[in-house]
């Protein structure tokens, strides 16, 4: 059984807080580059790159872009072959800019690890932070994130769905056991 | 996909598939780390019984883009010229812990045999075997046709409705074959034009046009693609045509034919080109030419090639 965490106004509150806190630690949007990782990640990018303009209205418009950590991620030898998907960075580059990196969940962290790799062989940002809209726990490697729309503790049993309605055609977050292990 | 042997039996998704990876790899080389750790801790041989450097160094390039320690094996001066056996060198490679070989043979059909024999586990790329195909030229030719045409909407398209002619020497070249087939499966229409004595026998029954007038074809047909075959003289071991001017009058793109192709056709090459006998120097450096777009998109081919044959889980891939 499904359980609804987050419903569609929970999501854009949770994004508008981010975005306001996005510009507050980086004194205004000057330098900011928003990287989204595939796929639900890089819609976030874009809703939270928007607020982020509405805020602050004299904001650059390129700075929202994609990273794919495909080819770097460190489970690729366990898995059938994945496709990569693209990775666009905004013109202006990343070499010196504040890079935020956006993803829907953080659970063990081996993705941020694999964006991290893979924002170093872009360019040398000044820093690099992590927004996600949900963080469910579970780390197996010391990252954090530093802006978090819903913290929610949850067991490796269960599942996080986010759906989006760029992608999905519906938004909300659930949670409910994973196939196997209902008994 | 396990192995690349054809484009005979590659499908449509996989080739689309093939392609789209292509353009993130390409994007990779405008990068000022031109490199990803995908491949890293896998060997990838080049086991050339032909010599070949373009091929070869593309190859060797794009498994090292991804990270993969590359061994070039090649016939001349090896085991090979003391009469070792494909079976030996194979069981040789796969002692050594090879993933990936890419093979390069002067007997169509050598990759199928080391990809089906059981001697080898690695997962096979065929680099070229006789007169049979080079998939992976057929590939970077699509990739480029596909650029040209969509520009950076060029993700997830076929070439619908794309007409290419293909001139020269038919009946020597893998190229066209593997064009042929990989062309038909994107949606191209494909015309061969060549001397009668150098198209195949057989090749009525493929699903392409034959012509042997040059200058009708390209007045009959206004092709989008116009894609040179170079004058394989090491092959040409009979008299299949008076002399190389006679051939360059009646076949070679020269400068009065380019002039009268459509303004945005495209003049392919696989390279190495003779100047002057198939393609002139004008049409060879032409804004039309893709020559040196088809060696750059090659190793973004490759390196697509060799991700998905090497870097999934070996079981789910069989």
């Amino acid at each position: 059984m499904a359980r609804i965490v987050l419903q569609n106004s929970d999501i854009t509150r949770a994004l508008t807080r981010i975005s306001h806190e996005i510009l507050e630690s980086n004194r205004g949007a000057d330098d900011l580059v928003i990287l989204g990782i595939p796929t639900r990640g890089v819609v976030l990018a874009e809703r939270i790159g928007a607020q982020i303009r509405q805020i602050e209205p004299g904001a650059p418009v390129d700075i929202v872009g994609s990273l794919d950590v495909t080819m770097y991620r460190d489970d690729l030898a366990h898995h059938p072959t994945r496709a990569p998907q693209r990775t666009r960075v905004p013109s202006d580059g990343i070499d010196g800019k504040t890079v935020v990196l956006v993803d829907d969940v953080l659970y063990s962290g081996r993705t941020i690890r694999a964006a991290l790799d893979a924002i170093g062989d872009l360019g040398r940002p000044r820093a690099v932070r992590l927004a996600v809209l949900v963080d469910r726990g579970h780390r197996e490697l010391p990252i954090r994130a530093d802006f978090v729309g819903k913290n929610l503790p949850s067991s490796t049993d269960e599942r996080i769905n986010v759906r989006l309605a760029e992608i999905d055609g519906n938004e909300e977050v659930s949670l409910d056991l994973a196939t196997g292990a209902i008994s | 996909m396990r192995h690349l042997l054809s484009t005979r039996d590659l499908l449509r998704e996989d080739a689309i598939g093939l392609l789209d990876i292509a353009e993130d790899m390409s994007e990779v080389q405008n990068r000022e780390v031109k490199k990803l750790p995908t491949l890293r801790g896998k060997t990838v041989v080049n086991l050339f019984f032909e010599d070949s450097t373009r091929t070869r160094t593309s190859f060797e390039v794009a498994a090292k883009r991804l990270s993969a320690d590359v061994i070039n094996f090649s016939a001349k001066g090896s085991s090979v010229s003391k009469g070792e056996s494909l079976k030996d060198t194979a069981q040789t490679l796969a002692a050594m812990g090879a993933d990936g070989v890419v093979i390069r043979h002067s007997a169509s059909g050598a990759p199928q045999v080391l990809a089906q024999s059981g001697w080898i586990d690695a997962g096979v790329v065929n680099a070229g075997d006789g007169t049979h195909e080079h998939p992976t030229q057929a590939l970077l030719d699509a990739f480029t046709m596909r650029r040209r045409i969509h520009g950076d909407a060029a993700r997830g398209r076929d070439l619908d409705g794309v007409s290419v002619m293909i001139v020269g020497d038919v009946l020597h070249s893998r190229v066209a074959r593997s064009n042929l087939w990989l062309l038909e499966t994107l949606g191209a229409h494909v015309t061969f034009v060549a001397p009668a004595t150098l198209v195949p026998v057989g090749a009525s029954t493929w699903p392409v046009d034959i012509r042997y007038d040059l200058d009708v074809a390209l007045a009959e047909v206004r092709p989008d693609v116009v894609m040179m075959l170079r004058i394989q003289q090491e092959r040409m071991n009979a008299a299949f045509f008076p002399t190389t001017r006679e051939y360059a009058r009646q076949w070679g793109l020269d400068d009065e034919r380019l002039l009268a192709l459509r303004p945005d056709s495209i003049v392919m090459h696989p390279g190495p080109m003779n100047r002057g006998l198939e393609i002139s120097s004008r049409a060879a450096d032409s804004a039309q030419s893709t020559v040196i777009e088809q060696v750059a998109n090659g190793v973004s081919i490759r390196m697509a090639v060799l991700y998905s044959l090497l870097s999934g889980d070996r079981e789910a891939r069989s």
